[in-house]
């Protein structure tokens, strides 16, 4: 590991420490935070006995299947977006003023129309990430050199397969920077959802841990979550530095 | 010419929108979703009720405090680990993995330190609102052209000048960015704060409109909402793209 | 070369100058420039020639005050000059240093504006130093707008209208092509004359120096050192048509035969011919 990287495990570290400190003193009240190393130790029988089991595979299926469709959608849309430029055009200013709207106020909306069920999060996670993968894509087909569509018109590749073969590696680097973002707009979007008002759930699960003055439960909780999205944003990072180097290589 | 084309295509964009929500509102019914005319009208009539008005001077209030915390401290964090190369470099890491979080997992502990009132979603709003600032404001600083401050001490300039006149002028349009999208995110971190265990603000009116099936009003919060921040938006763009132009 | 003696006053002296970068993450410490004895002329206009890396930009910051030596002195004007930039010294770097959030008006006018100057000595300084650049029809125009020279140029005209007595140019025509940095070559020869300032002017390239300079200063490989020192000879009144001369063939041939085996350190070879004991 760099000098650097210690360096940001110490501190990292240092912080935790006085968290742990500031609380065994009492100088921070237990009612308010509880120590970090109690948030594991409940975290961990409650992992063992199975209690949250339901509600990790609701939520991380939920945010798998936001992931799924905005992706795959998004993607998609992208692909047919560029393809019509006036359209393309039109949506211009959508696109954005797209994410300095608040999406999310749009959730108490779609409960009164659908309910309290799973189409409510599922729309406004979706709605939140897919936006940024069409973006992603659409900047990814710009980049593909004009040349190889040319190629593929003189191979007699249908629209599918030129897609297929030939703009979807080319804009591959520029995809799973979408991809990244989309995987950490539908986990957001999803716990939000849950924790404001949802059946079930983690984000359910903290909300009611709150309401019921049970701090340990909670906290055990929402460290599990901060753990995961870590996690899995870093490993997404870490990918897509890989692709930075295809990114900025590519031609101007 | 295009410029008329363009205005016309958003035209028919708006219209295709109005047209999708006649349409979700045959299926879902009135009480779920009102169709987009008379919800116009509705917000034309009543959105100066007293109710209205005292909640979105709740958020108002709220933003605005949210805001200035998220600039000041934003700010801050910014300069620092912009100008200074380890800070920055043992920082960034952790500034970004923090952008990316659902941090409404923390908006209990906020609430357990600050209480239901003002303050936990000035709090919240804030801690939306630092990072971008931060983390576009390091970007902004590291951006600098080492020249630049050459050229500051061959004027013979003091430090104070240097950074009135150099720092801050050459960081401005990377800076302006930070606090354009420091915006957006503030307001949404004020109002899902509002959306959880509050009874004032725009976002605790839009939770009880739902709650009461008060469609009509619901849709209006959301709608003026929207049309803040695409506004507010669209104006720190315009003045981002005249300081852009420049540099 | 050079006609009768003349008694030269002193502008500027390096005396035992070295520069040494300390070590960092994990790095020896870089041995960069040194050691340097020179006396500048006043009113004189020294070029100094060398491989890439040898410490030319670093024995200019030295002079400037940008840089501490590590060891030695230098002296401006009889006072010592120590990690401050002095009075009356300019510098016009190799990279594009112009604001770009200023006019081509205002930044020429950015040095005086602090210095609480009259605003109409200003005015006249800054109009002046942008006709005598050739940028008078640019004053509202920003750099942005303007190319790489002409950037140059608005760096040159800001340093101008501070009046300094050392001007030191650090490769400024580096980016330009063959033909313009002969004209660029010019407009420096100008520049010399009409403000009467000691000019010192770093570059790689040979024609350069002999071209523009009274004297020539060959800089070793790193670390820099002067391995000699060539009196031009040139009437003051010179332009860019000298290189038709036999005696600049003659100067370009002498500062090449020194310079050239310092080259091939600079590269990484060793000098065959020198070690054959030629």
């Amino acid at each position: 590991m760099t000098r650097v990287g210690l360096i940001r495990l110490a501190v990292i570290a240092a912080a935790i420490g006085a968290l742990e400190l500031a609380c065994r003193l009492g100088l921070i009240n237990h009612r308010t935070i509880i120590p970090p190393s109690e948030m594991a130790s409940t975290l961990w029988t409650l992992l063992a006995s199975g209690a949250i089991n339901a509600d990790i595979q609701r939520t991380l299926g939920m945010i798998a299947l936001v992931i799924a469709l905005s992706v795959v959608l998004g993607f998609v849309a992208g692909l047919v977006i560029h393809a019509l430029p006036r359209v393309r055009e039109a949506l211009d200013p959508f696109f954005a003023t797209y994410y300095a709207v608040p999406i999310f106020i749009f959730y108490p909306v779609l409960i009164a129309i659908f309910g309290l069920s799973i189409m409510p999060i599922v729309l406004i996670g979706v709605a939140t990430a897919i936006v940024a993968m069409i973006i992603a894509t659409l900047n990814g087909l710009d980049r593909v050199p004009r040349v190889l569509t040319k190629v593929a018109r003189v191979h007699r590749l249908g629209r599918i397969k030129t897609a297929v073969t030939l703009q979807l590696p080319a804009a591959a680097p520029y995809l799973f920077t979408g991809v990244k973002l989309a995987v950490s707009y539908a986990f957001i979007a999803v716990v939000a959802a849950e924790f404001i008002l949802s059946p079930a759930g983690l984000g359910r699960d903290i909300a009611d841990a709150y309401a019921d003055f049970n701090n340990r439960r909670m906290y055990a909780l929402i460290l599990f979550l901060l753990i995961i999205a870590t996690l899995l944003n870093s490993a997404l990072h870490a990918l897509d530095l890989r692709w930075a180097a295809r990114r900025t290589g590519g031609r101007p | 010419m295009t410029a008329t084309r363009r205005a016309a295509d958003t035209f028919i964009l708006v219209l295709v929108m109005l047209a999708v929500w006649q349409a979700l509102h045959q299926i879902a019914g009135e009480t779920a979703l009102p169709a987009p005319i008379p919800t116009l009208s509705y917000l034309v009539h009543n959105v100066a009720t007293r109710r209205f008005a005292e909640n979105a001077a709740t958020t108002v209030e709220e933003f605005v405090y949210a805001l200035v915390l998220a600039y000041a401290i934003g700010l801050a964090i910014g300069v620092w680990m912009g100008a200074h190369r380890l800070a920055g470099a043992v920082g960034e890491p952790i500034l970004v993995a923090l952008y990316s979080l659902p941090k409404i997992v923390l908006y209990p502990v906020v609430l357990l330190i600050f209480g239901l009132g003002i303050s936990g979603k000035v709090t919240f709003g804030a801690m939306h609102g630092i990072l971008p600032v931060a983390l576009l404001t390091m970007g902004a600083i590291r951006a600098i052209p080492p020249v630049y401050l050459r050229a500051a001490r061959t004027l013979r300039l003091s430090p104070g000048e240097t950074i009135a006149n150099v720092l801050l002028p050459a960081a401005l349009p990377e800076v302006f960015t930070g606090l354009r999208i420091g915006f957006s995110v503030t307001l949404l971190g004020v109002l899902l704060g509002e959306m959880f265990a509050s009874k004032q603000g725009l976002g605790s009116m839009i939770m009880t409109d739902m709650q009461l099936l008060q469609g009509e009003e619901m849709m209006t919060v959301t709608i003026v909402l929207f049309a803040f921040a695409a506004i507010a938006n669209a104006v720190l763009l315009w003045i981002e793209h005249r300081l852009h132009r420049r540099v | 070369m050079s006609g009768p003696s003349v008694q030269h006053e002193v502008h500027a002296r390096l005396e035992g100058v070295t520069r040494v970068y300390p070590s960092a993450a994990g790095q020896p410490p870089v041995n960069a420039l040194g050691p340097i004895d020179l006396d500048l002329r006043k009113g004189e206009f020294f070029a100094i020639v060398g491989p890439s890396g040898c410490g030319k930009s670093t024995f200019l910051e030295v002079l400037a005050g940008l840089q501490e030596p590590t060891a030695g002195t230098v002296v401006f004007e009889g006072k010592a000059v120590r990690g401050q930039v002095a009075d009356g010294i300019g510098v016009v770097f190799q990279e594009d240093a112009s604001f770009p959030w200023l006019t081509v008006w205002d930044n020429a006018a950015f040095g005086l504006r602090r210095k609480g100057v009259a605003a109409s000595e200003i005015r006249r300084r800054v109009e002046d130093a942008l006709t005598f650049m050739g940028l008078k029809d640019f004053a509202r125009a920003y750099p942005a707008q303007l190319s790489g020279g002409m950037r140059q140029r608005v760096c040159i005209a800001r340093t101008l209208v501070l009046q300094p007595r050392l001007i030191l140019l650090d490769e400024p025509f580096g980016a330009l092509d063959a033909q313009t940095r002969l004209l660029m070559g010019d407009e420096v020869l100008r520049l010399w004359r009409r403000t009467g300032a000691t000019v010192l002017l770093i570059t790689h390239a040979l024609d350069e120096a002999a071209m523009l300079a009274d004297r020539v200063g060959a800089m070793s490989a790193r670390p820099g050192r002067f391995i000699d020192i060539i009196d031009t000879g040139w009437p003051r009144e010179r332009d860019s048509t000298i290189v038709g001369e036999a005696a600049f063939g003659e100067i370009t041939g002498r500062l090449w035969e020194r310079l050239r085996g310092e080259s091939m350190k600079a590269l990484g070879h060793v000098d065959m011919t020198a070690a054959a004991g030629e």
